[in-house]
């Protein structure tokens, strides 16, 4: 080790450019499309249509609303099982959808209820296309006496 | 179809301990159908909740499961507060979630 008489003046560091963005990482079986269980909540036990990812991390459902009453929704994904059943999500538009609306403003109700509706309408027509699928949303997962959730796939 | 049940039905088995002594920071649970160790993996991390009721109000103490306990299928927990010794051998519901699937 050198030893310096002197005290040299180095500029203090600053760490204030050391921001780093923590993106919550999607689930690797989660895909737009992917049906998934809700775990929690008001809507436990029913099953919805993942969208997207928010900003926040969050992710984007909605039951459709018409099959099973679940609205469009944020949701934590790790309160959500994604199973391997999809649809096609291809031509619904989400351009317009933003975290904003579910921070219960009631001046963006009306937007939300609009694209709710068209949104639905769109997913309705595909989910029309899969023999048994409507009745599969309506359902709600339940564990019953001798299940082992270790041992499913979903 | 009522309420869909969305846990695993556990029973508290005691404290963690020895022969004489215990340690009621963590608790031993058996799961319902989980008899093996290699099957307690998808357990790890899960949120347990302990429900008891107080007159007519039902309260609930939180807690994860945080390792299996020897080879079949007991797991460890531990939970906000320790459970009360009422808790030993009445059931306890595991949920689903945090899910990693």
């Amino acid at each position: 080790m050198q030893f310096t008489p002197e005290r040299v003046r180095r500029p203090l560091v600053s760490y204030k450019n050391n921001k780093t963005t923590n993106k919550t990482v999607l689930k690797n079986n989660l895909v737009p499309g992917s049906i998934v269980i809700l775990l929690a909540g008001r809507y436990a036990g029913s099953r919805a249509v993942f969208l997207k990812q928010l900003e926040s991390g969050l992710i984007l459902v909605t039951g459709p609303h018409k099959v099973n009453g679940v609205p469009l929704r944020r949701v934590n994904q790790r309160y959500v099982i994604g199973t391997q059943t999809k649809i096609d999500v291809s031509k619904v538009d989400l351009s317009n959808v933003s975290e904003e609306w579910f921070k219960h403003s009631e001046t963006v109700l009306p937007a939300l209820a609009e694209t709710q509706k068209t949104l639905d309408a769109t997913l309705l027509a595909e989910i029309k296309k899969v023999e048994t699928m409507t009745s599969y949303m309506k359902a709600k997962f339940s564990l019953k006496k001798g299940d082992r959730p270790h041992d499913m796939i979903f | 179809m009522a309420t869909p049940r969305l846990f695993v039905k556990g029973t508290v088995l005691g404290y963690k301990r020895t022969r004489t002594i215990q340690r009621p920071s963590s608790t031993l649970l058996q799961l319902e159908g989980v008899n093996v160790k290699e099957d307690t993996g998808f357990y790890l991390g899960k949120r347990v909740c302990y429900v008891y009721k107080v007159g007519r109000e039902s309260r609930c103490i939180w807690g994860r499961i945080t390792r299996a306990h020897g080879n079949s299928g007991v797991v460890r927990a531990r939970f906000q507060h320790n459970l009360p010794p009422q808790s030993f051998g009445a059931t306890v519901r595991v949920h689903l979630f945090p899910s990693s699937i």
